[in-house]
């Protein structure tokens, strides 16, 4: 008797964007994390278009008011307009963690694939480096980075860079995990015996299903970006005349604003802050349940 | 002789993002005390689902959606929560799948055993257990799994697997439960362990005299140890046969071919498997659920699903072609 | 058993080596000399010549050692750091690293310890809670605000509970480590109570954005851990929530987390200096504050070697405390 597969009947999957929108409605946490987030990207990328930027820096215009329509969020002592300073501050704040997030991450993949991939000394010296520098706090090292630097040579993107001098090791062992666990499964095996080179391997098999991992270290990396560079600012050691949202809340604790009242000027800056951070703590959470699929709840 | 227990028309589904999985499509059985029932079937067919069932530990997105499994004249689905975790372990047990990972590994195994006693305190009996006497209990369970009583004090990753699986029989049988549920419980074991363990429950089956229902795929496991088989397929009990029947004279065209797919010695080298695939549980054909696979399929299996019907000699079937013999 | 030791003395040596290293070329590439600021602070009181103060200047540096060549600090700092000596303070002359450090210490430890143990009980509960599919559901929401005070910096977070508690409802002090005007007296539970009282709002700065972290991580770790088996075992046998939510899942899911206490202690270190210093207690933040804003060099390097090395020591501490903990990993 021979053994055929007979037909089987089509079963009708709902479309993926069906799919997507469902798994949003019940991994809510997700779901309000990216809408804030996008809420906040709308918000920077119309005010950058419609605003006057130059009025995000002091002496632009009548300083000390409160919010009103002219100036919805009011201005500061030194004569920024708060609504565009926040524009401005928004989207420095989303270079500094991208930009960051991304070398972060790239770092940490590449090297927690070599490490994971090839193995032996290399794997031991890299494992090694990660292993040592965690105990550093990382925090205190970029204060006495950016407190070192000559004030002038303090931009964003040397901010961009301390903040990421010590944040790359965490994905680099993350990946390197996942990898190792990778290679000990079946079909990196299976592929390694039909033939499929090195460069085939890693990319076709490993990397899809590095994905997940990946993308929850990059919003990891994001958010410890916005929050080293946040301290740094609000420390007074970031780069003074850009309205970085720590540097906004610097400058209003020097002017003593709570006491002087006026309060419209470090909220701004707070609840953008508080915004940003908490929809990527959200979409953290929420990718939690997507590399660990015992977390997806259903109906 | 009542039965034990007595499964009716138990009906269980799934519910995921692609639709309606039908995982129990209304099984019913009967047990009586000391009776041993198999029951096998493919990935898929259902029989762990029923185990899970009759324990009332179905999950979300699954759901129990009707029928009833009455066990000594209770029926476990309707009781309440608090009345479930009573009956769990002393009226009906269950013995998993690879112990390796079933027993609780920074706990040491007497604590194990003991906290099961503790929880079924009020219960059980009338007066409290005093811990030396639930030790007692528990060393003597131990040793009547072949276990020696040291293994009171151990814990769990220093026991070999099959160790661990006479470990969880042990428990399972502390209270001295009506039916015993044993899912697959050989399957991660070398042939040798095995013998052991299968010879190990049906001894203490024997003492307690405890109905069981074994489950798994390997029929001459099955042959050997059991008095009645079940075969399920898509959810649904297609025959229910002594074992002796069931290996000669198979009356359903699926549990026909189940035993013609069996090698055989004087058959060396011919393989006979079954064409085609089980249906996909979100879109079962209707009628009979087999007719895609049957040989003997008729005009009226393919839309009108047959019911369960008992033949003179005991024998449970569902198919068409035995309609009218009941 | 000695050899694990040894591995691990040598990677304590390593992470000094490193963040000593680190610390040590950092300030130097800045412009500033600590004795210069400590000169142009005097001269601001009283009056000194220019060309004096450059003679004082030099002289002090020359005593410093700061005019040798830099692979020449290097190699002294170095050596004085295998004998323990972490030098002096140029700016506090001639006060020692090692005596602001143990005066401002014990501040720093009290505020510390409260705040990781706090933080650690509190999220790992909310966590498991948060898992528990059987909890009620207000209890298990509670975790979702926690996660999300994770995006509120301590620092902030210090900030509105200065506002709104400490200056509108008045409810804690503006700050310090204890009411001005008061004579320390470790005898009397009012001063006790003084003390913890200015110590309420800075350990809840630091505790709203820490005890997310831990949310978070044990949530994760709970959900793995209800999919074991042992976890399924425990139902089958019929055992009622509460015993299989504390001795089969809390019990299991806690330990992974026990080895991130020590790295917690770590982060959360980084925030509490900064954290004192906006609240003014007179711990290790005020000090290493004062050092950078002078560039006070060896007081810098002391402070951080002496965080890292605390971290680092405690990690290691961990991993022998833990095989107590997990009966798998005991060493016969």
């Amino acid at each position: 008797m021979t053994t055929a597969a007979l037909a089987q009947p089509e079963i009708i999957q709902p479309s993926r964007l069906t799919l997507v929108l469902r798994y949003l409605r019940r991994n809510k946490g997700l779901a309000i994390g990216l809408f804030i987030l996008l809420l906040l990207v709308i918000f920077t990328v119309y005010g950058s278009a419609t605003a006057d930027l130059t009025h995000a820096y002091p002496l632009s215009v009548k300083s000390k008011q409160p919010p009103s329509v002219e100036f919805p969020l009011g201005t500061d002592f030194f004569g920024r307009d708060l609504y565009v300073a926040m524009v401005v501050g928004l989207k420095e704040t989303a270079i500094i963690g991208l930009l960051a997030g991304a070398i972060g991450t790239i770092v940490g993949v590449v090297l927690g694939f070599i490490s994971a991939y090839f193995g032996g000394g290399l794997d031991a010296v890299i494992k090694g480096i990660c292993q040592i520098l965690t105990p550093i706090p990382a925090l205190l090292i970029q204060v006495i980075v950016a407190g070192s630097l000559d004030k002038r040579d303090v931009t964003i993107y040397t901010m961009a860079f301390v903040v990421v001098l010590l944040a790359w090791m965490g994905p680099t062992l993350v990946i390197r995990a996942q990898v190792l666990t990778m290679k000990e499964r079946q079909f990196v095996s299976v592929a390694k015996l039909s033939g499929m080179g090195d460069l085939g391997i890693i990319f076709s098999e490993i990397l899809p299903n590095l994905l997940p991992f990946i993308a929850a270290a990059f919003v990891n990396q994001v958010f410890y970006s916005v929050f080293a560079s946040f301290y740094l600012a609000v420390l007074g050691l970031g780069p003074l005349r850009e309205p970085l949202l720590g540097n906004t809340i610097w400058a209003a604790q020097t002017q003593s604003a709570f006491f002087n009242n006026w309060w419209w000027w470090p909220l701004a800056p707070a609840v953008a802050l508080v915004l940003i951070l908490g929809s990527l703590a959200l979409i953290n959470m929420g990718m939690d349940e997507l590399a660990n699929p015992r977390i997806r709840k259903t109906e | 002789m009542t039965p034990v227990l007595r499964v009716n028309n138990l009906q269980v589904s799934y519910y995921t993002d692609a639709g309606r999985a039908r995982a129990l499509d209304g099984v019913s059985l009967t047990l009586a005390a000391g009776e041993k029932l198999g029951l096998v079937g493919e990935s898929g067919s259902g029989k762990s689902t029923m185990a899970l069932a009759m324990m009332r530990m179905i999950k979300p997105p699954g759901r129990i959606e009707g029928g009833q499994v009455i066990v000594d004249r209770t029926d476990l689905i309707t009781i309440s929560d608090e009345d479930m975790l009573q009956a769990r372990l002393s009226k009906i047990a269950y013995i998993p799948q690879g112990a390796m990972n079933s027993l609780n590994p920074v706990i040491r195994i007497g604590a194990q055993m003991t906290d099961a006693i503790k929880a079924h305190q009020d219960q059980s009996t009338a007066d409290w257990i005093s811990p030396a006497e639930m030790e007692k209990r528990c060393k003597q369970a131990l040793e009547s799994v072949d276990l020696k009583s040291d293994v009171f004090k151990m814990y769990a990753h220093e026991l070999s697997g099959g160790m661990k699986q006479r470990v969880c029989i042990a428990i399972s049988i502390l209270l001295r439960p009506k039916v015993i549920i044993a899912d697959e419980p050989t399957s991660a074991l070398d042939v040798v362990t095995q013998r052991q363990v299968m010879e190990t429950i049906d001894r203490v089956q024997e003492q307690i005299g405890a109905a069981v229902i074994l489950i798994g795929h390997d029929m001459g496991l099955m042959a050997q140890f059991v008095d009645k088989v079940a075969v399920m397929y898509a959810g649904r009990l297609m025959e229910l046969s002594t074992v002796r029947e069931m290996f000669t004279d198979p009356k359903h065209p699926y549990a026909q071919a189940l035993i013609r797919s069996l090698p055989n010695l004087e058959n060396k080298g011919v393989f006979n498997g079954i064409p085609g695939m089980a249906p996909a549980l979100l879109q079962l054909p209707g009628g009979c659920a087999f007719h895609p696979r049957c040989i003997k399929a008729m005009e009226i299996c393919t839309t009108v699903r047959p019911e369960p019907v008992t033949l003179p000699s005991g024998q449970i079937l569902e198919c068409h072609l035995y309609s009218e013999k009941a | 058993m000695i050899k694990l030791i040894i591995r691990r003395l040598l990677f304590l040596i390593m992470v000094i080596w490193a963040a000593s290293t680190i610390t040590f070329f950092i300030p130097r590439l800045s412009e500033k000399n600590p004795v210069r600021e400590r000169f142009a602070e005097l001269a601001r009181s009283g009056g000194f010549s220019p060309a004096d103060m450059e003679k004082i200047i030099a002289s002090y540096s020359a005593k410093f050692g700061l005019d040798k060549p830099l692979w020449q600090q290097y190699s002294d700092y170095m050596v004085s750091i295998a004998r323990f000596d972490l030098g002096v303070s140029y700016n506090k002359y001639p006060k020692t690293v090692m005596g602001l450090i143990m005066d401002s210490l014990p501040w720093t430890i009290t505020l510390l310890l409260v705040t990781t143990v706090l933080s650690f009980v509190i999220g790992n509960l909310l966590g498991a809670i948060a898992a528990w599919p059987r909890a009620p559901q207000w209890v298990r929401s509670l975790a979702t605000p926690f996660i999300l005070l994770q995006g509120v910096p301590s620092v902030l977070m210090g900030v509105l509970l200065l506002f709104f508690v400490a200056f509108k409802l008045k409810m804690a002090p503006l700050g310090g480590a204890y009411s001005t005007g008061v004579i320390p007296d470790w005898s009397s539970p009012a001063f006790i109570w003084d003390v913890v009282h200015h110590q309420l709002l800075p350990a809840l700065a630091l505790l709203f954005g820490s005890v997310g972290g831990w949310t978070l991580s044990m949530r994760g770790m709970g959900i793995t851990i209800q999919g074991e088996d042992y976890v399924n075992f425990a139902e089958h046998k019929g055992l009622g929530g509460y015993t299989i939510f504390k001795d089969y899942y809390l019990r299991n899911a806690l330990l992974p987390q026990v080895t991130g206490l020590a790295l917690a202690l770590g982060t959360v270190v980084s925030s509490a200096i900064i954290i004192e210093s906006q609240f003014g207690l007179p711990g290790l933040g005020r000090v290493l504050d004062a050092a950078i804003r002078s560039n006070d060099f060896l007081v810098i390097y002391g402070v951080v070697l002496f965080v890292t090395i605390a971290v680092a020591t405690l990690m290691v501490l961990m991993e022998f405390i833990y095989p107590l903990l997990d009966p798998r990993i005991r060493q016969e």
